[in-house]
């Protein structure tokens, strides 16, 4: 989930004459995090400290000049580079009161912008498109500055920014041209520069904004368009290298706003991270037209995640910056902290299996749901969740430990104790990055010596790796079968629990034998105690009987005005009441957990349904039950359903059909007054003050 | 069982007022409610939310808000009063200006040493509780703008105040003030002052507010920052109370909602870092919910639309049961209507005025189901204006319609009625005893030569009534020393016997005769809701607040078989769960088997020689009986007889001719004349 704070304003705005025009050009960051750079559209520079909301020093060019690009911080020298009247390039620091007494140099050539990040040195980019380094600039200011965009075919900068990778520099631009949008990258030491032609919308708008960002190795491109689709194209770090000419950009459709009618005038989006894009001047999905929000949107779900009314006029300008978003808005700059959580499936996955226990696992090694969409590293929960086991396993290791080959080797001959105390050792220091390949191969190795050598059977190991939980049943398919016919229950139980991908088949195995096994075999075995003493509640609270909170029979109503109403009589009531009939627990406890395991797996209605048709008729309950628990259900499993490509049909079909009827209901509230009318006509007998009746009673 | 000719009346125009304050004193089980017209009502929570008394309202008096200190009232209004009642003879014990202006509100500090009350020029006064009274102690500092709502630091020193577009906190010890400044509300309110309708102080001192701009905004007291606005409504937030435990607090609106936030963790793994969370929402009103209280176990609401409501939390309940429905209180749990029984005359009491209508009559006779053609209709004979500024608390028509009377809260009055054919004459009774001041309940006896007031410590007046004078007879007082007053009092129909009910639940039997107390009838733990002696047996049959029925013979000073064999089976599931208590028990004098009870929901005839139904019995079984032919029927019927053809009932009883009158007020009658709603819900949206 994302979150949009309280915001606060930084500072007033002066209204431009144009509607068009944003009384902001920029806003960067300098040294400090709290300060912020603010360049207004005519003379003036001011640094803000954010938090205290009040400006820290304020630099103006002289009647008649005009600043042309936003001032930026040059984070090598501790100074502050702005360009007035596009070839004037001024150099200050903090302490200097005037900007005309500053450094100033001429260039050759029209400045565009002047980009400056943390690590990297600032550059200018030129109109022309050529880029230059500041420092090499300023040292020979006069210096011929060539053409990259030919002026006759009218191919101007529309955007651009700069972007420092560990080692590399790039400028990024992009460029209109006969209503062609091109992206220009421009690689910094060595230099190449590489031209792509972006995808042409439909409408043949241009797009509105573009925000650029860095992650892991990618550049990604996000841009919004008027009809609200916001595309991202990535271009790899490492570029094509010696590929000439102009390259097509693939994009994909992250978002589809919804614009209601008509398009969106001035808007704009920036990604915030993987997930969240944050979009300024739409209209709110619910509200009514004509209002500007700011809103963050979870790209992966499609959904509106948080939203914020922004009121006054919108100039299409956002900036991110250190979690906080500043966005100029009528006569006012706002600048809104925002918080986005990452969503991850393991906690949607974790929902699905254990409802009431999953809390306290949801650190299941599923990797996040990023991890999956984006092929992020692996971020290591694992590695969290084993460091405190490893650290008090540590103590106890004194010999050397032998590597994974090793081991492997050590499981195809040595004795069952020695393996299980190596394969300890290596589980317990094993880093989380290549555990996971280990352990399947481990466990793969013992399944199969067990297989083969029937009197060999490692169940300290092999519960240890299941322990792990990076083994999953696709893994070593055999491991569960080998278990359960070595009879060894607490590594059934280990698997039921930790596996996600137990197919139907090994279920209904498991479920059988645990049916079959006599009580009085089970009754010793040591099982997973949690799940024990939750069982114990479980049958004593079933012993205890009496009705449950939240079954209501419809009798309760005493208001009803019904004269007819009549009860049903109460033999009915008993049949309806399930508590009842579990009074007793017909199993013996650990084979009620053992049972309760094979419940809580993730199943298919493939085992049920053949039982469910045992029922007859009077047992089948009625739609409205039927309804309300598919309603129950969709609304717990909302977030997971949403996920899975096999539910999304049904998903549709509902949305379709709840939509109809909600616009059959809102045709019949035009009517309402009408209705009503017919309602009043039918009981107008009975609306008399006085009469004189006649009633019988028995 | 029979036919029955029925006089359905829908001509009284009852409508209560909208409850404007509510308290709920934890230590006592009772809620005490405000209405708008002044008058304080009194449950008990204990005794199945039994409406156990009435202080009568006035028309200077106004109640904003009311507050226990311990088992004291106090309530303040804005005739810039505060008052403490005398729970025991149902009126003010005392009012005190406070110079101020209106008070907005008033709010005990959690030792109970000092009353805090909210002025309309700005000041926060502080009162000392003393044993008798209270004093005066001192003013905060006196802020501009009006202080709406008050709440103390459960430490006591602290309050915060809710003003307009502020709430300011008041350190007792530092005199220090904290302001925190609300927004207003977004678009064309924003030139509107947003008015802090209520604020509560939580002992982390955190600051809870809801305002008229439509939010609840949570503070942190310590830094005075605002740490999260909850939007909640378009309107405004009107009331707010928070659990004891400080983990609840629930808001009302006036779109008729009632919020709850609960102090939890958003996400299960972050147990420690918990906030305030926007939880349930409740709509069981239609109006501005304007009182609010959060108990153990419910959370109770009252507001414009006129009705208590108590909404149990589920989560606090193992098992389904009866005290965890919902439950609403709409009618009073004692008679407006009285019944001349000889005359055929109803009498209406309102707090205003008393209505005398005369019943119409029809000719011939009809089929079950229909409606007999009128020969006369009903009539409003009088329209009686009480004088002076109290409202009336209670009054009587004799039997024989030729008396009347009326008290309350500073004197009683009693006329004379003559009617022949269509006129009707009516003369004050000029000289009444001076030691009657008031009463609680009248009577008359059923000769109309005795009227029977009941007055203060459970005692009751004897006055001898005769066409020339009235004379004060005899004082009856229980043995009991009872301090409580009497809510109900019958007497029998041969003049031997009187039987009083108080609130300590003892009643009391007089031999009206020898003027003496005859016997105590053994307490029962629930407060009695009716009671009636029978006409021929002299036996008198009391219901409880608990729905239990007793049966006890006032000539053998014991209880009857009957309702021996009653309390042994036990009554059916079906009747105890019903929510309303009977307020009514009247007896057929032509059928001396059948006790006719009736509460809001029914009507029931209960014949004695009938068995009693079981468990297992169907128990409103009218509909199977009809459906079954005359010789199958005499196996399925039992002793209760129910008939819910008559909703909304305020009033049943028998005449003497054989006919029934049952008074209903639809609810939808009292909705209809309530102002409109601000926000009423159509068809999908």
């Amino acid at each position: 989930m994302a979150t949009l704070f309280e915001g606060f304003t930084l500072c007033g705005l002066v209204q431009t004459q144009s509607a068009s025009d944003s009384a902001i050009q920029g806003i960067e960051l300098d040294g400090d995090s709290d300060h912020a750079v603010v360049t207004d559209s005519t003379r003036a520079v001011t640094l803000y400290k954010v938090s205290d909301q009040k400006p820290l020093g304020s630099w103006t060019v002289k009647q008649g000049q005009l600043l042309t690009c936003p001032a930026v911080f040059n984070f090598q020298t501790n100074e502050y580079v702005v360009v007035s009247d596009n070839k004037v390039i001024r150099v200050w620091k903090e302490e200097d009161l005037h900007l005309d007494k500053a450094f100033k140099a001429t260039v050759s050539a029209d400045v565009w912008r002047v980009h400056s990040a943390p690590g990297g040195e600032p550059v200018v980019l030129f109109q022309r498109g050529a880029v230059r380094l500041l420092d090499s600039l300023l040292s020979a200011p006069q210096q011929p500055i060539e053409d990259i965009l030919s002026e006759e075919e009218k191919e101007v900068i529309r955007w651009s920014t700069n972007i420092v990778a560990e080692k590399q520099h790039f400028v990024l631009f992009t460029t209109e041209q006969k209503g062609e949008h091109f992206l220009y990258v421009q690689r910094l030491n060595p230099n190449t520069l590489q031209k792509y032609r972006l995808e042409r919308e439909d409408s043949r708008a241009p797009p509105l904004s573009f925000s650029a960002s860095l992650r892991d190795k990618h550049i990604n491109l996000l841009y919004l368009y008027p009809n609200g689709c916001v595309y991202q194209s990535v271009v790899a770090v490492q570029g094509p290298v010696g590929l000439e000419g102009v390259q097509a950009l693939p994009r994909s459709l992250r978002l589809r706003l919804p614009v209601g009618e008509g398009e969106l005038g001035a808007a704009s989006a920036v990604a915030l991270d993987e997930a969240h894009v944050a979009v300024v001047g739409m209209p709110h999905p619910s509200a009514r037209t004509g209002k500007d929000f700011l809103c963050i949107w979870n790209t992966n779900f499609q959904t509106l995640q948080a939203d914020k009314e922004m009121v006054g006029r919108i100039c299409g300008q956002v900036w991110c910056y250190l979690g906080k978003l500043f966005v100029p808005h009528g006569k006012a700059l706002s600048v809104i902290p925002y918080e986005c959580q990452k969503s991850s499936l393991a906690s949607a996955l974790g929902k699905l299996r254990h409802p009431g226990i999953a809390v306290s696992k949801s650190s299941v090694a599923i990797p996040s749901w990023n991890t999956l969409l984006h092929g992020d590293q692996p971020q290591g929960p694992t590695k969290i969740v084993d460091s405190r086991k490893s650290k008090l396993r540590r103590k106890s290791q004194s010999a050397p430990a032998l590597t994974v080959d090793q081991v492997l080797e050590l499981i195809k001959t040595g004795p069952v104790e020695e393996v299980r105390r190596e394969v300890e050792a290596l589980v317990s220091r094993g880093d989380a990055q290549d555990l996971q390949l280990s352990v399947g191969r481990l466990a793969c190795q013992l399944v199969a010596r067990s297989q083969v050598e029937t009197a060999f059977y490692a169940p300290g190991a092999l519960a240890r790796l299941v322990k792990t939980q990076c083994l999953c049943h696709s893994m070593c398919p055999d491991l569960l079968l080998l278990a359960l016919e070595h009879k060894d229950y607490f590594l059934c139980q280990l698997c039921l629990q930790l596996f996600p991908d137990i197919p139907e088949v090994v279920t209904c195995a498991c479920l059988k034998t645990f049916i079959g096994v006599p009580d009085d075999d089970v009754e010793m075995v040591s099982l997973e105690p949690d799940s024990v003493s939750f069982m114990e509640g479980l049958v004593a609270a079933g012993a205890r009987g009496g009705q449950q909170n939240g079954f209501s029979p419809a009798l309760f109503e005493e208001d009803s005005c019904d004269p007819h109403h009549q009860p049903k009589p109460p033999q009915h009531q008993d049949k309806k009441n399930p508590t009842l009939q579990l009074e007793v627990c017909p199993v013996g406890l650990r084979k009620a957990v053992l049972l309760n395991e094979v419940l809580q797996t993730p199943y298919s209605d493939n085992l049920l349904v053949p039982h469910l048709k045992d029922l007859n008729a009077p047992q089948v309950i009625s739609i409205q039950e039927i309804i309300d628990w598919v309603c129950l259900l969709l609304d717990a499993h909302f977030t997971v359903l949403v996920m899975a490509p096999d539910a999304k049909g049904l998903l549709s079909n509902l949305q379709s059909f709840v939509k109809s009827q909600v616009k059959l209901f809102s045709e019949l509230g035009k009517i309402e007054g009408s209705l009503q009318e017919l309602h009043k006509m039918k009981p107008s007998k009975d609306i008399s003050q006085y009469s004189i009746e006649v009633i019988e009673l028995f | 069982m029979g036919e029955f000719k029925v006089h359905r009346v829908r001509f009284f125009d009852y409508m209560p007022t909208a409850i404007r304050a509510m308290a709920f004193n934890a230590h006592t089980e009772r809620l005490a409610l405000g209405r708008m017209d002044g008058s304080v009502e009194i449950f008990n929570f204990a005794d199945h939310y039994f409406q156990e008394k009435v202080i009568p309202g006035k028309d200077s008096r106004s109640i904003e808000a009311l507050c226990w200190v311990g088992g004291r009232l106090f309530s303040a209004g804005l005739n810039g009063e505060i008052t403490e009642y005398d729970l025991e003879n149902l009126r003010p014990k005392y009012s005190l200006e406070a110079y101020g202006g209106p008070i907005w509100t008033i709010t005990s500090n959690s030792q109970g040493a000092h009353l805090a009350i909210g002025c309309e020029d700005g000041t926060v006064k502080l009162f000392e509780v003393l044993e008798e009274s209270i004093q005066f102690e001192r003013n905060l500092d006196r802020q501009k703008g009006r202080i709406i709502s008050l709440s103390w630091h459960p430490s006591g020193t602290q309050i915060a105040a809710g003003m307009m577009d502020m709430i300011r906190v008041f350190d007792a010890v530092s005199m220090l003030t904290t302001v925190l400044l609300v927004d207003r509300g977004f678009g064309g309110s924003k030139s509107r002052e947003t008015v802090v309708w209520s604020v509560v102080f939580l002992s982390d001192c955190t600051i809870i507010s809801g305002d008229s701009a439509g939010k609840v905004q949570v503070w942190d007291g310590h830094t005075g920052t605002l740490v999260k606005t909850h939007l909640v409504t378009k309107w405004d937030v009107l009331a707010l109370s928070v659990s004891k435990d400080e983990s609840s607090v629930v808001v009302g609106t006036s779109e008729g909602t009632v919020i709850q936030f609960q102090f939890i963790a958003p996400t299960l793994q972050q147990q420690q870092d918990k906030e305030w969370v926007r939880t349930r929402t409740f709509k069981n009103h239609t109006h501005d919910v304007r009182a609010l209280a959060e108990i153990e176990t419910a959370i109770v609401s009252g507001g414009m639309d006129t009705q208590l409501v108590v909404r149990p939390l589920l989560e606090k309940f193992d098992e389904r049961s009866h005290a965890s429905a919902l439950r609403k209180i709409q009618f009073p749990h004692r008679n407006l209507v009285f019944c001349a029984k000889k005359a055929g005359l109803l009498l209406f009491q309102f707090p205003g005025q008393l209505e005398l209508w005369r019943l119409g009559e029809s000719d011939g006779h009809g089929k079950p189901g229909d409606s007999l053609p009128l020969k006369r209709k009903p009539e409003k004979l009088l329209h009686l204006k009480r004088k002076g500024e109290d409202h009336i608390c209670c009054s009587a028509l004799s039997s024989c319609g030729g008396w009347l009377a009326y008290s309350t809260m500073s004197s009683v009055r009693l006329y004379r009625l003559q009617t022949d054919n269509n006129d009707i004459s009516i003369t004050k009774v000029p000289k009444l005893p001076k030691i009657l001041r008031s009463a609680h309940q009248l009577c008359f006896s059923s000769d109309s030569s005795k009227l029977f007031a009941a007055s203060s410590q459970s005692s009751v007046l004897v006055i001898a009534l005769s066409q020339s004078e009235c004379k004060y007879v005899h004082t009856l007082k229980p043995k009991s020393g009872s301090r409580q007053p009497i809510h109900l009092m019958t007497n029998s129909v041969d003049g031997k016997w009187l039987a009083t009910a108080n609130s300590d639940c003892e009643i009391h039997v007089y031999n009206v005769q020898k003027l003496k107390l005859h016997c105590i009838v053994p307490v029962y733990g629930s407060c009695p809701s009716a009671m009636g002696i029978h006409p021929t047996t002299n036996n008198l049959t009391m219901v409880h607040a608990d729905q239990q029925i007793f049966e006890y013979s006032i000539v053998e000073k014991q209880y009857t078989d009957w309702s021996r064999k009653l309390q042994k089976q036990g009554l059916h599931n079906l009747w105890l769960d019903r929510d309303t208590p009977v307020t009514h028990v009247t007896f057929n004098p032509k059928n001396p088997e059948q006790i006719l009870l009736h509460d809001m929901h029914m009507f029931c005839i209960i014949d004695q020689s009938l068995p009693l139904p079981d468990q297992k019995t169907q128990f409103y079984n009218q509909m199977t009986l009809r459906s079954l032919s005359e010789q199958e029927r005499p196996s399925h019927l039992h002793a209760f007889k129910i008939c819910k053809t008559f909703q909304d009932l305020l009033s049943v009883s028998l005449l003497d001719d054989q006919s029934l009158v049952m008074v209903e007020r639809p609810l939808l009658a009292i909705t209809s004349q309530l102002p409109a709603p601000v926000r009423q819900k159509k068809f999908a949206t």
